[in-house]
C-alpha cells in the first residue's frame, strides 16, 4: 500500500503517567512492548475518479477476473432488488441487503483463499452466492422451505454453508466477530493454513463482541480480518453517534493491531487491502481492522423506511460513488464491457431468480416431525415422546 | 369508554411519568428520532429532547449498565430492549448488578430502573428472535416480572413500575401493540396496576385457564370454543409473574377444581412449572385432576410459518388440553 500514509502512533502517543506500584517491567519504563501498530489514516484507493487506476496501487487483476468480479456485483444487486419487490409483493417475510455495498462484500470475498473462512454478519449473501452456493439453495433459504439449507430454522437472510466455509449469520449484534477470532485462532493452534473474514456494521463496533474479538486476535496474533462495513447508517442512528472516533480504523491503535481505511466502493482497493491483510495474516502477523467506507443506499431491511430519518440529498450524493457504476465506468472505458453485456447479465440473472422463486413457492414446508432433529446430536427420549404427541394431536392435521 | 391500542397505552404511561417525575428518562435503541423501532415511544423525543429520550450505540450491556448507574444516582431510567432477546448480551448488568445491588450493599444501595421491550415470538422471526425470556428473568430475586395482555394493564403497571423503588422486567408483546382495549382518559385520574395481582379476565366454573401477556388472548378463545361444548373455563390473567398472586389461583382453583397453565416459551424449568408446583402445595385438596401445561415447543422456534404455529399455544391445543382435565373427550 505504498500511497497510504502509515503512522507510528507509538511515536505521538506514548504513556506519559507510570505506575510505581506495578513490577512490569514495560509499564515502569513506559516502553512499548514492541512495534507500534501502523493505521493508515488516508483512504486507500486504486479506481480513480477517471475511470482509470492508479498504477502505484493496482492489485493487477486479469480483466476476465475483474469481469467476473464485475458480474457478481451486478448479480446481486439484481437479486436485492428482485427481493425487495418479492417482500413488498407479500411473497417473503423479509430481506435484508447491500444495495451500495457490494464492492465490500465481493471484492473482500474474492481476495479470500480458498481456505479462508467467512463469519457474515446479514448483507454478505453475495459472498456466498461467489463462494458457490447456488442460487436456487439462497432462494430457497427466503422461503425457509424443505429445501432451505437450515430447513425452515432462521429467517431469510439467515444462512449458513459450511461446505462453502461460511459461517452461520446470527441475528445478534457482533456475535460472529469473536467467532471468527476463536476460528481463526484455533486454526492457528492447529497450524492450519487458514484465515478468517469477519464482517460487520460500524454500529457493531460498539458491541462487546467487538471489543473482545479485536482485543483477543490481537493479543493471540490470531490470522483474522475484521471487515467493518462503514455504510454510515445503524438503522436509524448516523455512525457519529455510534462513537465519537473520527474513524474506525482508529480504534485498531488502542488494541495494537494494523488498522486501514479503505474506500469501499471500489472494489480494486477492497480486493487489494484484503488481499495484503490475509498475506500478513498468513505470515504470522496477525489481524487486521478494515473499515471500508461505503454508503447503505437502500433502507436498513426491508422492514425500514429511512425516509424518515435522513436527507435523500445525502442519498443523491452517494450514488453518484455507486460501486456498480463506477466498475461499469472502467470496464466500458477499457473496452470490456458494453451495453448489450449489462442487459444480458441482468436479463439472464432475473430469468434465473424467477426460476428460482417458482421453485421455491412450489416447494412444501419442512415436515413437521423434521423440527425435531438437530437439537441434539441425537435425539433425545423426551423429544421423541413429544414428537410422537405432536404427530398425533390436533396441530398435524393438514400435515403428512 | 375509550379504546387505545397497547403500545399507546405503554406510551400514555411513559409520558404521564416522564410528565410528574423530571428523573424519568427513557434509553434504548432507536428510541428517538426513529420513535421506537415499534413506535411505543413516538413523539417523545420532540416532546422531551435528546436528554430525556436517548438513542444509544448497539451495546445492550452498556446501556443496562450505565441506566443501572443512573438509578443508583437516583435517577429513574426506563431502558428499553429492542426486544427482550438482546437482553441476553445485557443479562449480567441485571442478574448480577440490578437485582442485588440493595441485598449486596446491605441496603445502601437501591436501582429503581425499569426494563421493557417485546417478547416472545412475532410472526417468522426465527430463533434467536422469538425467544420468551420472562421465566429467565423471574428465576431472580431481586426482580419483579410483569407481562401484561391488556392496553388498560400495560399502562396501569408501567406506571407502578415506573414509580417503584425496585428493578422491575417489563415484558411486552409485538403482536400485542396494536390490540385495543378500554383505558381510561387521562382526566378521570392517575390509572396505577399493582404490582403482584392478578385478575380474571373471564369467569368460569369448570376449569381454570392460567396465563398471561399474548396468550391470554389464545386462553380466551380457547375459553370460546369450551363454552360452544358445554365447559365453562375461567381465564386467570397474571399480569404479575413475580410476585405472584397466589391468592387469586387458588381461589379460581377452589371454584373449578381443575387448571391448565398455558405459555409461550419453553416448558422445562418455565414459570409455568413454578405455578403448577404452588398449586398442587397450596390447593392439592382443591384438585379433581392434573395439572396441565400448554407451552411453547422444546426447542428454538422455526422461522417457516407452518411450523411456527405447531411450535405456538393455539385455542384448539390450550381447549384440548382443558378437556383432558375435565375428562372429557
Ligand atoms: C444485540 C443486538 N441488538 C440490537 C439489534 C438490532 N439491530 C439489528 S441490525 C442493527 C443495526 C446494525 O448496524 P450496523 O452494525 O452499522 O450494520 P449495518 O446494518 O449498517 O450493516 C440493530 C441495532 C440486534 N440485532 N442485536
Amino acid at each position: 500500500m505504498s500511497n497510504s500514509v502509515l503512522l507510528g502512533i507509538g511515536e505521538t502517543k506514548t504513556m506519559s503517567a507510570t505506575p510505581t506500584t506495578t513490577s512490569h517491567a514495560a509499564a515502569e519504563s513506559g516502553a512499548r512492548k514492541g512495534e507500534p501498530p501502523q493505521v493508515s489514516f488516508d483512504v486507500f484507493r486504486v479506481l480513480r475518479d477517471d475511470g482509470t487506476l492508479d498504477p502505484a496501487t493496482d492489485p493487477k487483476l486479469a480483466d476476465e477476473h475483474v469481469v467476473d468480479l464485475y458480474r457478481s456485483m451486478v448479480r446481486t444487486r439484481v437479486i436485492d432488488e428482485r427481493l425487495v419487490v418479492l417482500q413488498r409483493q407479500g411473497r417473503i417475510g423479509f430481506h435484508i441487503g447491500s444495495l451500495g455495498e457490494e464492492a465490500t462484500i465481493i471484492g473482500s470475498a474474492a481476495a479470500a483463499r480458498p481456505q479462508d473462512w467467512i463469519f457474515p454478519c446479514y448483507r454478505e449473501f453475495g459472498a456466498l452466492l461467489l463462494r458457490g452456493m447456488p442460487l436456487q439453495r439462497y432462494v430457497d433459504n427466503m422461503f425457509g422451505n424443505a429445501n432451505d439449507p437450515v430447513r425452515g430454522r432462521q429467517m431469510p437472510d439467515h444462512y449458513t454453508g459450511r461446505q462453502y466455509k461460511f459461517g452461520s449469520v446470527s441475528s445478534p449484534i457482533g456475535t460472529q466477530i469473536t467467532q471468527a477470532v476463536g476460528f481463526a485462532w484455533a486454526a492457528k493452534m492447529k497450524k492450519d493454513d487458514l484465515a478468517t473474514l469477519t464482517y460487520f456494521g460500524e454500529g457493531a463496533t460498539s458491541s462487546n463482541e467487538f471489543h473482545c474479538g479485536m482485543n483477543f486476535a490481537a493479543v493471540f496474533k490470531a490470522p483474522t480480518i475484521f471487515l467493518c462495513r462503514n455504510n454510515g447508517w445503524a438503522i436509524s442512528v448516523p455512525a457519529s453517534k455510534q462513537s465519537a472516533s473520527d474513524t474506525f480504523a482508529e480504534k485498531a491503535i488502542a488494541y495494537g493491531m494494523r488498522g486501514v481505511r479503505c474506500d469501499g466502493n471500489d472494489l480494486f482497493a477492497v480486493y487489494a487491502t484484503v488481499r495484503d491483510a490475509i498475506a500478513r495474516a498468513a505470515a504470522g502477523e496477525g489481524p487486521t481492522l478494515v473499515e471500508l467506507l461505503t454508503y447503505r443506499l437502500s433502507g436498513h431491511s426491508t422492514s425500514d423506511d429511512p425516509k424518515a430519518y435522513r436527507k435523500e440529498q445525502e442519498v443523491e450524493g452517494w450514488k453518484l460513488k455507486d460501486p456498480v457504476v463506477r466498475m461499469r465506468a472502467y470496464l466500458q472505458k477499457k473496452g470490456l464491457w458494453s451495453e448489450q453485456k449489462q442487459a444480458q447479465v441482468e436479463e439472464e440473472t432475473d430469468a434465473a431468480l424467477k426460476a428460482c422463486v417458482k421453485a421455491a413457492e412450489e416447494t412444501p414446508a419442512p415436515s413437521l416431525e423434521s423440527m425435531f432433529d438437530d437439537v441434539f446430536a441425537e435425539m433425545p427420549w423426551h423429544l421423541r415422546e413429544q414428537r410422537d404427541e405432536l404427530l398425533k394431536g390436533p396441530r398435524a392435521k393438514g400435515h403428512h | 369508554m375509550r379504546e387505545i391500542r397497547y403500545r399507546e397505552a405503554l406510551r400514555e404511561a411513559i409520558a404521564e411519568e416522564m410528565e410528574r417525575d423530571a428523573r424519568v428518562f427513557i434509553v434504548g435503541e432507536e428510541v428517538g428520532r426513529y420513535q421506537g423501532a415499534y413506535k411505543v415511544t413516538e413523539g417523545l423525543f420532540d416532546r422531551f429532547g435528546a436528554e430525556r429520550v436517548i438513542d444509544a450505540p448497539i451495546a445492550e450491556a452498556g446501556f443496562a449498565g450505565v441506566g443501572i448507574g443512573a438509578a443508583m444516582v437516583g435517577l429513574r431510567p426506563i431502558v428499553e430492549f429492542m426486544t427482550w432477546n438482546f437482553s441476553a448480551v445485557a443479562f449480567d448488568q441485571i442478574l448480577s448488578n440490578a437485582a442485588k445491588l440493595r441485598q449486596m450493599s446491605g441496603g445502601q444501595v437501591s436501582c429503581p430502573i425499569v426494563f421493557r421491550g417485546p417478547n416472545g415470538s412475532a410472526r417468522q422471526v426465527g430463533a434467536q428472535h422469538s425467544q420468551s425470556m420472562e421465566s429467565f428473568y423471574a428465576h431472580v430475586p431481586g426482580l419483579k416480572v410483569v407481562a401484561p395482555a391488556f392496553p388498560r394493564d400495560a399502562k396501569g403497571l408501567l406506571k407502578t413500575a415506573i414509580r417503584d423503588d425496585d428493578p422491575v422486567c417489563f415484558f411486552e408483546c409485538e403482536t400485542l401493540y396494536n390490540v385495543l382495549g378500554e383505558v381510561p382518559e387521562p382526566s378521570e385520574g392517575e390509572l396505577l396496576v399493582e404490582l403482584g395481582k392478578a385478575h380474571v379476565a373471564r369467569a368460569g366454573t369448570d376449569v381454570s385457564l392460567i396465563s398471561w401477556s399474548r396468550i391470554t388472548h389464545v386462553a380466551l378463545q380457547a375459553a370460546e370454543l369450551l363454552a360452544g361444548e358445554g365447559i365453562s373455563a375461567e381465564v386467570v390473567d397474571l399480569r404479575s409473574l413475580r410476585p405472584l398472586d397466589e391468592a387469586t389461583l387458588v381461589a379460581s382453583l377452589a371454584k373449578t377444581h381443575r387448571a391448565v397453565v398455558a405459555h409461550e416459551g419453553w416448558p422445562y424449568g418455565g414459570v409455568g412449572a413454578e405455578i403448577v408446583d404452588r398449586l398442587q402445595r397450596l390447593a392439592f385438596d382443591e384438585l379433581d385432576a392434573p395439572i396441565l401445561r400448554v407451552s411453547g415447543a422444546d426447542f428454538p422456534m422455526p422461522y417457516n410459518a407452518k411450523l411456527e404455529q405447531a411450535c405456538l399455544p393455539q385455542p384448539q391445543t390450550i381447549a384440548e388440553a382443558a378437556r383432558k382435565v375435565c375428562y372429557r373427550g
